[in-house]
Protein backbone atom coordinates (compact mmCIF):
# COMPACT_ATOMS: atom_id res chain seq x y z
CA UNK A 1 0.00 0.00 0.00
CA UNK A 2 1.20 3.56 -1.28
CA UNK A 3 0.46 6.60 1.22
CA UNK A 4 1.37 9.67 -0.20
CA UNK A 5 2.73 12.40 1.75
CA UNK A 6 4.60 15.13 -0.04
CA UNK A 7 6.61 16.45 2.29
CA UNK A 8 9.32 19.10 2.87
CA UNK A 9 11.73 17.48 4.72
CA UNK A 10 13.33 20.71 6.83
CA UNK A 11 9.48 22.33 6.90
CA UNK A 12 9.72 22.27 10.99
CA UNK A 13 13.32 24.43 10.26
CA UNK A 14 11.11 26.37 7.90
CA UNK A 15 7.95 27.30 10.22
CA UNK A 16 10.78 28.15 12.98
CA UNK A 17 12.39 30.78 10.25
CA UNK A 18 8.98 32.40 9.14
CA UNK A 19 8.03 33.09 13.14
CA UNK A 20 12.06 34.37 13.99
CA UNK A 21 11.29 36.56 10.58
CA UNK A 22 7.76 37.99 12.09
CA UNK A 23 9.80 38.74 15.67
CA UNK A 24 12.36 40.18 14.43
CA UNK A 25 10.23 42.55 12.04
CA UNK A 26 8.46 43.52 15.37
CA UNK A 27 11.48 44.13 17.34
CA UNK A 28 12.54 46.66 14.20
CA UNK A 29 16.21 44.37 14.04
CA UNK A 30 18.07 43.96 10.84
CA UNK A 31 18.96 40.61 11.15
CA UNK A 32 22.67 39.14 9.49
CA UNK A 33 23.97 35.37 8.86
CA UNK A 34 27.51 35.38 8.74
CA UNK A 35 28.68 31.92 7.27
CA UNK A 36 32.09 30.80 6.06
CA UNK A 37 34.43 27.44 6.86
CA UNK A 38 36.19 27.68 10.25
CA UNK A 39 38.83 30.39 10.75
CA UNK A 40 38.41 32.22 7.45
CA UNK A 41 38.14 35.29 10.23
CA UNK A 42 34.07 35.39 10.79
CA UNK A 43 34.84 36.86 14.76
CA UNK A 44 37.69 38.83 13.68
CA UNK A 45 35.58 40.72 11.43
CA UNK A 46 33.02 41.01 13.64
CA UNK A 47 35.44 42.53 16.02
CA UNK A 48 36.67 45.21 13.97
CA UNK A 49 32.89 45.90 11.91
CA UNK A 50 31.54 46.40 16.05
CA UNK A 51 34.18 48.60 17.04
CA UNK A 52 33.12 50.72 13.98
CA UNK A 53 29.66 50.78 14.35
CA UNK A 54 29.19 51.09 17.96
CA UNK A 55 27.32 52.84 19.64
CA UNK A 56 26.13 54.68 16.17
CA UNK A 57 24.82 51.89 15.62
CA UNK A 58 23.13 49.06 18.33
CA UNK A 59 24.63 45.80 17.85
CA UNK A 60 23.79 42.46 19.42
CA UNK A 61 25.90 38.73 18.83
CA UNK A 62 24.71 35.54 18.80
CA UNK A 63 27.69 33.02 18.26
CA UNK A 64 27.67 29.95 17.43
CA UNK A 65 30.44 27.29 18.90
CA UNK A 66 30.88 23.75 18.81
CA UNK A 67 31.90 23.93 22.33
CA UNK A 68 33.85 26.84 23.67
CA UNK A 69 33.43 30.56 25.00
CA UNK A 70 35.88 32.01 23.27
CA UNK A 71 34.64 33.53 20.31
CA UNK A 72 32.10 35.38 22.90
CA UNK A 73 34.89 36.93 24.96
CA UNK A 74 36.35 37.92 22.22
CA UNK A 75 33.28 40.16 20.74
CA UNK A 76 31.98 41.24 24.40
CA UNK A 77 35.37 43.63 24.44
CA UNK A 78 33.50 46.01 22.22
CA UNK A 79 30.71 46.56 24.26
CA UNK A 80 28.26 44.71 22.27
CA UNK A 81 25.57 42.25 23.88
CA UNK A 82 26.68 38.75 23.47
CA UNK A 83 25.43 35.35 23.85
CA UNK A 84 26.70 32.37 22.46
CA UNK A 85 25.15 28.94 21.50
CA UNK A 86 27.33 25.88 22.08
CA UNK A 87 25.58 23.23 20.09
CA UNK A 88 27.20 20.36 21.47
CA UNK A 89 24.47 20.18 23.92
CA UNK A 90 21.89 19.63 21.13
CA UNK A 91 24.24 16.70 19.47
CA UNK A 92 27.18 19.13 18.24
CA UNK A 93 25.49 20.39 14.93
CA UNK A 94 27.05 21.56 12.15
CA UNK A 95 24.69 24.70 12.11
CA UNK A 96 22.32 27.02 13.56
CA UNK A 97 18.76 26.07 13.25
CA UNK A 98 16.12 28.78 13.59
CA UNK A 99 14.41 27.50 17.24
CA UNK A 100 17.53 27.89 18.59
CA UNK A 101 18.10 31.56 17.05
CA UNK A 102 15.12 32.87 18.43
CA UNK A 103 15.39 31.10 22.35
CA UNK A 104 19.28 33.08 22.28
CA UNK A 105 17.46 36.63 20.52
CA UNK A 106 14.78 36.64 23.38
CA UNK A 107 17.66 35.83 26.00
CA UNK A 108 19.68 38.92 24.68
CA UNK A 109 16.69 41.46 23.88
CA UNK A 110 16.28 42.76 20.65
CA UNK A 111 14.13 45.56 21.98
CA UNK A 112 17.45 48.15 21.68
CA UNK A 113 19.25 46.81 18.87
CA UNK A 114 19.36 47.80 15.18
CA UNK A 115 21.57 45.08 14.12
CA UNK A 116 21.61 41.52 15.37
CA UNK A 117 24.59 39.45 13.86
CA UNK A 118 24.46 35.96 14.14
CA UNK A 119 27.93 34.39 13.71
CA UNK A 120 27.20 30.10 12.26
CA UNK A 121 28.90 27.29 13.00
CA UNK A 122 32.20 27.01 10.76
CA UNK A 123 30.80 25.17 7.79
CA UNK A 124 30.14 25.60 4.06
CA UNK A 125 27.85 23.01 3.56
CA UNK A 126 25.00 22.92 6.21
CA UNK A 127 24.17 26.61 7.45
CA UNK A 128 23.40 27.34 3.81
CA UNK A 129 20.50 24.84 3.85
CA UNK A 130 18.69 26.39 6.97
CA UNK A 131 16.98 29.23 7.60
CA UNK A 132 16.69 30.90 10.70
CA UNK A 133 14.76 34.43 9.67
CA UNK A 134 17.55 36.17 8.70
CA UNK A 135 17.47 39.39 6.34
CA UNK A 136 20.77 39.54 4.65
CA UNK A 137 23.13 36.49 4.37
CA UNK A 138 26.77 36.92 4.45
CA UNK A 139 29.48 33.99 3.52
CA UNK A 140 33.37 34.83 4.27
CA UNK A 141 36.32 33.29 2.26
CA UNK A 142 39.88 34.13 3.05
CA UNK A 143 42.44 33.91 0.87
CA UNK A 144 44.28 30.81 2.15
CA UNK A 145 41.62 28.56 1.00
CA UNK A 146 41.96 28.56 -2.15
CA UNK A 147 40.52 29.69 -5.75
CA UNK A 148 38.15 26.87 -6.16
CA UNK A 149 35.33 26.95 -3.30
CA UNK A 150 32.69 29.04 -4.45
CA UNK A 151 32.70 26.18 -7.16
CA UNK A 152 33.12 23.73 -4.50
CA UNK A 153 29.99 24.76 -2.53
CA UNK A 154 28.02 26.64 -5.28
CA UNK A 155 24.84 26.46 -2.95
CA UNK A 156 26.44 28.66 0.06
CA UNK A 157 27.37 31.59 -2.87
CA UNK A 158 23.91 31.17 -4.40
CA UNK A 159 22.51 31.30 -0.87
CA UNK A 160 24.28 34.60 -0.29
CA UNK A 161 23.58 38.06 -0.25
CA UNK A 162 26.97 39.82 -0.01
CA UNK A 163 30.46 37.80 0.04
CA UNK A 164 33.63 38.92 1.89
CA UNK A 165 37.13 37.59 0.58
CA UNK A 166 39.00 38.31 4.25
CA UNK A 167 42.68 37.91 4.92
CA UNK A 168 43.94 40.08 2.08
CA UNK A 169 46.97 40.96 3.79
CA UNK A 170 48.49 37.57 2.99
CA UNK A 171 48.04 37.69 -0.87
CA UNK A 172 51.80 39.02 -1.19
CA UNK A 173 52.72 35.93 0.76
CA UNK A 174 50.62 33.49 -1.02
CA UNK A 175 50.22 32.33 -4.94
CA UNK A 176 46.20 33.10 -4.21
CA UNK A 177 44.30 34.68 -7.07
CA UNK A 178 41.57 37.62 -6.04
CA UNK A 179 40.60 37.94 -9.46
CA UNK A 180 39.75 33.99 -10.36
CA UNK A 181 37.48 33.77 -7.02
CA UNK A 182 35.78 36.41 -7.30
CA UNK A 183 35.12 35.37 -10.64
CA UNK A 184 34.67 32.14 -9.65
CA UNK A 185 31.68 33.88 -7.02
CA UNK A 186 30.65 35.74 -9.79
CA UNK A 187 30.05 32.33 -12.19
CA UNK A 188 27.66 30.88 -8.90
CA UNK A 189 25.85 33.99 -8.03
CA UNK A 190 26.44 36.76 -10.78
CA UNK A 191 25.24 39.99 -9.14
CA UNK A 192 26.76 38.56 -5.85
CA UNK A 193 28.10 42.47 -3.95
CA UNK A 194 31.82 41.41 -2.79
CA UNK A 195 33.90 42.95 -0.46
CA UNK A 196 37.46 42.44 -0.27
CA UNK A 197 39.74 43.66 2.75
CA UNK A 198 41.68 42.76 5.77
CA UNK A 199 39.93 42.30 9.29
CA UNK A 200 43.51 42.47 10.30
CA UNK A 201 44.87 45.30 8.80
CA UNK A 202 41.50 47.33 8.20
CA UNK A 203 42.05 47.97 4.65
CA UNK A 204 39.06 47.94 2.64
CA UNK A 205 36.85 47.37 5.36
CA UNK A 206 34.60 50.80 4.74
CA UNK A 207 33.01 49.70 1.59
CA UNK A 208 31.41 46.53 3.84
CA UNK A 209 30.66 49.28 6.51
CA UNK A 210 28.66 51.14 4.30
CA UNK A 211 26.89 48.33 2.59
CA UNK A 212 26.06 46.96 6.03
CA UNK A 213 24.80 50.29 7.39
CA UNK A 214 22.63 50.89 4.38
CA UNK A 215 20.77 47.88 4.55
CA UNK A 216 20.24 48.03 8.18
CA UNK A 217 19.13 51.61 7.42
CA UNK A 218 16.78 50.58 4.84
CA UNK A 219 14.91 47.85 7.22
CA UNK A 220 14.52 49.64 10.43
CA UNK A 221 14.53 53.42 9.13
CA UNK A 222 17.39 53.96 12.31
CA UNK B 1 26.70 16.45 8.00
CA UNK B 2 23.56 17.41 9.09
CA UNK B 3 22.09 13.79 7.31
CA UNK B 4 21.14 12.80 10.70
CA UNK B 5 19.28 15.70 11.35
CA UNK B 6 17.64 14.95 7.87
CA UNK B 7 17.21 11.30 8.51
CA UNK B 8 15.68 11.86 12.22
CA UNK B 9 12.79 14.28 10.31
CA UNK B 10 12.22 11.47 7.85
CA UNK B 11 11.23 9.05 10.55
CA UNK B 12 9.32 11.45 12.06
CA UNK B 13 7.26 12.25 9.03
CA UNK B 14 6.64 8.68 7.75
CA UNK B 15 5.22 7.55 11.38
CA UNK B 16 2.93 10.10 11.61
CA UNK B 17 1.79 9.24 8.05
CA UNK B 18 1.18 5.43 8.66
CA UNK B 19 -2.65 5.17 9.47
CA UNK B 20 -3.44 4.62 13.25
CA UNK B 21 -5.56 1.63 12.04
CA UNK B 22 -2.65 -0.42 10.55
CA UNK B 23 -1.97 -3.29 13.10
CA UNK B 24 2.47 -3.72 12.97
CA UNK B 25 3.51 -1.61 10.26
CA UNK B 26 6.66 -2.31 8.01
CA UNK B 27 7.67 -0.14 5.46
CA UNK B 28 9.66 -1.19 2.67
CA UNK B 29 10.78 1.66 1.21
CA UNK B 30 10.51 5.80 1.14
CA UNK B 31 10.22 7.85 -1.82
CA UNK B 32 12.26 10.86 -1.65
CA UNK B 33 12.73 13.71 -3.87
CA UNK B 34 16.15 15.62 -3.34
CA UNK B 35 17.84 17.88 -5.47
CA UNK B 36 20.98 18.22 -6.61
CA UNK B 37 21.78 21.32 -4.90
CA UNK B 38 20.75 20.37 -1.38
CA UNK B 39 23.56 19.32 0.77
CA UNK B 40 22.46 16.07 1.08
CA UNK B 41 24.62 13.11 0.75
CA UNK B 42 23.05 10.01 -0.39
CA UNK B 43 25.46 7.24 1.07
CA UNK B 44 25.59 9.15 4.55
CA UNK B 45 21.78 9.83 4.44
CA UNK B 46 21.05 6.25 3.73
CA UNK B 47 23.74 5.32 6.78
CA UNK B 48 22.24 7.45 9.25
CA UNK B 49 18.64 6.17 8.47
CA UNK B 50 19.48 2.77 8.78
CA UNK B 51 20.45 3.12 12.55
CA UNK B 52 18.12 5.00 13.64
CA UNK B 53 15.21 2.66 11.98
CA UNK B 54 17.04 -0.60 14.32
CA UNK B 55 13.52 -2.02 15.80
CA UNK B 56 11.06 0.91 14.35
CA UNK B 57 8.27 0.46 11.48
CA UNK B 58 11.30 1.60 9.09
CA UNK B 59 13.97 -1.58 9.95
CA UNK B 60 14.97 -2.21 6.79
CA UNK B 61 13.35 0.11 4.67
CA UNK B 62 14.99 1.48 1.14
CA UNK B 63 15.06 5.25 0.82
CA UNK B 64 14.61 5.51 -2.83
CA UNK B 65 15.45 8.81 -3.98
CA UNK B 66 14.49 10.66 -6.94
CA UNK B 67 17.04 13.13 -7.72
CA UNK B 68 15.66 16.73 -8.97
CA UNK B 69 17.88 18.41 -11.35
CA UNK B 70 18.85 22.02 -11.01
CA UNK B 71 16.29 24.31 -13.34
CA UNK B 72 16.77 28.23 -13.40
CA UNK B 73 15.01 30.85 -14.93
CA UNK B 74 16.62 34.62 -16.01
CA UNK B 75 14.21 37.28 -14.72
CA UNK B 76 15.95 39.73 -17.56
CA UNK B 77 15.28 37.59 -20.91
CA UNK B 78 12.83 35.00 -19.81
CA UNK B 79 14.94 31.99 -20.60
CA UNK B 80 14.67 28.98 -18.64
CA UNK B 81 17.34 26.14 -18.63
CA UNK B 82 18.87 22.95 -16.70
CA UNK B 83 21.74 23.69 -15.01
CA UNK B 84 25.07 20.94 -14.92
CA UNK B 85 27.78 22.50 -13.13
CA UNK B 86 27.85 25.41 -10.60
CA UNK B 87 27.34 28.57 -13.42
CA UNK B 88 24.64 30.16 -12.76
CA UNK B 89 25.23 32.91 -14.98
CA UNK B 90 22.73 33.72 -17.83
CA UNK B 91 24.16 32.06 -21.44
CA UNK B 92 21.44 34.32 -23.35
CA UNK B 93 22.06 37.92 -22.29
CA UNK B 94 25.21 37.45 -20.22
CA UNK B 95 24.19 39.92 -17.54
CA UNK B 96 21.06 38.37 -16.30
CA UNK B 97 19.17 38.25 -13.26
CA UNK B 98 18.74 34.39 -12.97
CA UNK B 99 16.60 32.90 -10.10
CA UNK B 100 16.72 28.70 -8.97
CA UNK B 101 13.37 27.06 -10.19
CA UNK B 102 14.50 23.45 -8.35
CA UNK B 103 17.21 21.47 -7.08
CA UNK B 104 16.95 22.20 -3.62
CA UNK B 105 14.27 19.99 -2.52
CA UNK B 106 14.55 17.94 0.33
CA UNK B 107 10.92 16.14 0.19
CA UNK B 108 9.27 13.11 1.03
CA UNK B 109 6.74 12.13 -1.71
CA UNK B 110 5.14 8.55 -0.37
CA UNK B 111 5.96 5.74 1.44
CA UNK B 112 5.01 1.84 0.75
CA UNK B 113 3.81 0.04 3.59
CA UNK B 114 4.17 -3.98 3.25
CA UNK B 115 0.97 -5.51 2.87
CA UNK B 116 -0.60 -6.56 6.42
CA UNK B 117 -0.04 -10.12 7.29
CA UNK B 118 -2.71 -12.53 7.63
CA UNK B 119 -2.81 -15.14 10.22
N1 LIG C 1 46.39 37.76 8.55
C1 LIG C 1 45.10 37.79 8.86
N2 LIG C 1 44.63 36.96 9.81
C2 LIG C 1 43.31 37.02 10.10
C3 LIG C 1 42.43 37.92 9.45
N3 LIG C 1 41.18 37.75 9.95
C4 LIG C 1 41.29 36.77 10.86
N4 LIG C 1 42.56 36.33 10.98
C5 LIG C 1 43.08 35.28 11.87
O1 LIG C 1 42.52 34.04 11.47
C6 LIG C 1 42.27 33.21 12.61
C7 LIG C 1 40.81 32.79 12.64
O2 LIG C 1 40.00 33.94 12.81
P1 LIG C 1 38.59 33.90 13.51
O3 LIG C 1 38.06 35.29 13.52
O4 LIG C 1 38.66 33.17 14.79
O5 LIG C 1 37.79 32.99 12.46
P2 LIG C 1 36.30 32.42 12.57
O6 LIG C 1 35.78 32.37 11.18
O7 LIG C 1 35.53 33.20 13.56
O8 LIG C 1 36.57 30.94 13.11
P3 LIG C 1 35.51 29.89 13.73
O9 LIG C 1 34.54 30.68 14.54
O10 LIG C 1 36.34 28.96 14.54
O11 LIG C 1 34.88 29.22 12.54
C8 LIG C 1 42.68 34.03 13.81
O12 LIG C 1 43.97 33.66 14.17
C9 LIG C 1 42.65 35.46 13.30
O13 LIG C 1 43.52 36.32 13.99
C10 LIG C 1 42.97 38.79 8.44
O14 LIG C 1 42.29 39.59 7.80
N5 LIG C 1 44.31 38.66 8.19
MG1 LIG D 1 34.47 32.55 15.21
ZN1 LIG E 1 19.20 36.24 -19.41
Amino acid sequence: MEINIQKKVLEANDTEADINRTFFKDQNVFVLNMMSSPGSGKTQILCKTLAKLMPHVRVGVIVGDICTTNDADRLKVTGAKVTQINTDQFGGDCHLAANLIIESAKQLGCEDLDLLIVENIGNLVCPAEFDIGEDARAVVLSVTEGEDKPLKYPLMFRVADVAILNKIDLLPYLDFDAKLVVDNMKQVHPHLPVFEFSAKTEEGLEPWLDWLKIKVFEKTGK
Amino acid sequence: MHEMGIAQQLVQIAIDSIPRDIENPKVEKLNLRIGRLASVVEHSLTFCFEIITKDTPLENARLDIDVVPVTVHCKSCDNGWEVTGPVFKCPFCEDGDVEMLTGREIEITSLELADELKI
